[in-house]
């Protein structure tokens, strides 16, 4: 057998594995007929096919579908959720970006804390309340943060007040507009609108260049 | 098959966890099958080829709809197969120190012998002996062989449950026949 070319074991598994070609498949077959040895080897080879094909059929047990379905992990009450986030990712997207700008947001308004408020000539200060004194005219607009407010004379101007209150004497005159904010929701609008009215005024400013 | 396999998968994609069960019904018998050529017992058939299918659910959002889910099956219980395979190959030595123990069933004590002496092997019944040859094959063409010859698979889906080229899976197949001839023709029984 040692004579014989490695070729034709080769062409005995390629007709094993049906994909033998016309020409290999004469040149085994004239082999085999001459050559005693790679008949049997031939032989023993197909031997092993009809013997492994011999195989009964396993089956699953009985139980076995229940058994998986006992073993698959419970769905958390987040799967929902993350499965939503998977199937829209712009919608998951629009939703972190106003997350962030939100967060961003609301920061701000709880550091800014401190008191604060536009200076003016002529205002007086008592500890957290800013006043406008009788009988004085004070040109201008007012912004006062997280402090109040007392008018007993008279305001040339827009008020506006930041978390916190306003008392108005009789006197009082506010030829502006006066506004408080005191809502998360309010500040959020009143910096929208200042940065609007920043881009406004910034316009104005060179045109009438 | 195909279609409803598909539209199973889309309903356990949507949170329909019962779909599954389905999809565990067309393919239990299969899984478990190769699982148990290659391991040699059913216990750990049984454990494995479970083990299978729950990780496919947890994956099932991974698979490409476009390709065969039979194919995607196989190659999850396969390489879950190996691993086992290689994982116990120290143990063995150690399981064979001792005698008679318990749980272990006829085919794992088989699958753990190196050879059976001969007056043994006239004793076993065929089938037995069908599962002693392959479990006496080099597990790289142990699943070549299983899949080919127990699952019926083509060349071509073998190369895709393997992740092999096509020409290393023939290889293997021919190599694996000449390795079960030489186990068979050293047996003058057979």
């Amino acid at each position: 057998m040692n004579a014989c070319p490695e070729r034709i074991v080769h062409f005995m598994h390629e007709y094993l594995d049906g994909e033998i070609s016309r020409e290999h498949e004469l040149e085994l077959k004239s082999h085999l007929q001459l050559c005693v040895d790679c008949q049997k080897h031939m032989h023993e080879l197909s031997d092993v096919v009809a013997f492994i094909k011999g195989a009964a059929r396993i089956e699953a047990p009985n139980d076995f579908t229940h058994s998986v379905m006992a073993r698959l992990p419970k769905e958390k009450s987040h799967a929902g959720v993350s499965r939503w986030l998977r199937h829209h990712p712009v919608l998951t997207a629009a939703a972190l970006f106003f997350l962030f700008m939100s967060s961003a947001l609301f920061t701000n308004f709880n550091d800014e804390q401190q008191f604060s408020f536009t200076k003016q000539a002529n205002v007086i200060v008592e500890g957290e309340t800013v006043i406008v004194p009788e009988g004085q005219v004070v040109k201008g607009d007012l912004v006062v943060k997280n402090g109040n407010v007392r008018i007993d004379g008279e305001l040339d101007g827009n008020l506006t007040i930041i978390n916190g209150s306003k008392y108005m004497a009789s006197t009082a005159v506010i030829t502006g507009k006066t506004e408080e904010i005191n809502k998360v929701f309010d500040w959020l609008w009143f910096q929208i609108k200042d940065g609007a009215k920043e881009v406004m005024s910034f316009f104005d400013k060179e045109e009438s260049k | 098959m195909d279609a409803l396999v598909n539209k199973r998968i889309k309903q356990v994609l949507k949170g329909d966890k019962d779909a599954f069960a389905e999809i565990v019904d067309l393919y239990q018998h299969r899984l478990f099958q190769v699982c148990y050529r290659m391991l040699g017992n059913r216990h750990e058939a049984e454990d494995i080829s479970q083990e299978a299918f729950v990780r496919a659910f947890i994956n099932i959002h991974t698979f490409d709809q476009k390709r065969k889910f039979s194919t995607w099956l196989y190659r999850i219980a396969t390489n879950l197969c190996i691993d086992r395979i290689r994982k116990k190959k120290p143990d063995l030595y150690l399981d064979a120190e001792v005698k008679g123990t318990e749980g272990l069933d006829m085919y794992s004590q088989i699958a753990a012998a190196e050879e059976l002496p001969e007056e043994e092997l006239i004793k076993l019944e065929l089938q037995d002996r069908i599962q002693y040859e392959i479990s006496r094959l080099p597990d790289k063409y142990r699943s070549a062989i299983v899949l080919k010859y127990m699952e019926e698979l083509s060349l071509q889906e073998i190369s895709e449950i393997l992740e092999l080229p096509l020409g290393t899976v023939k290889t293997r197949i021919h190599r694996g026949r000449e390795a079960l001839r030489k186990q068979l023709s050293k047996q003058p029984n057979f």
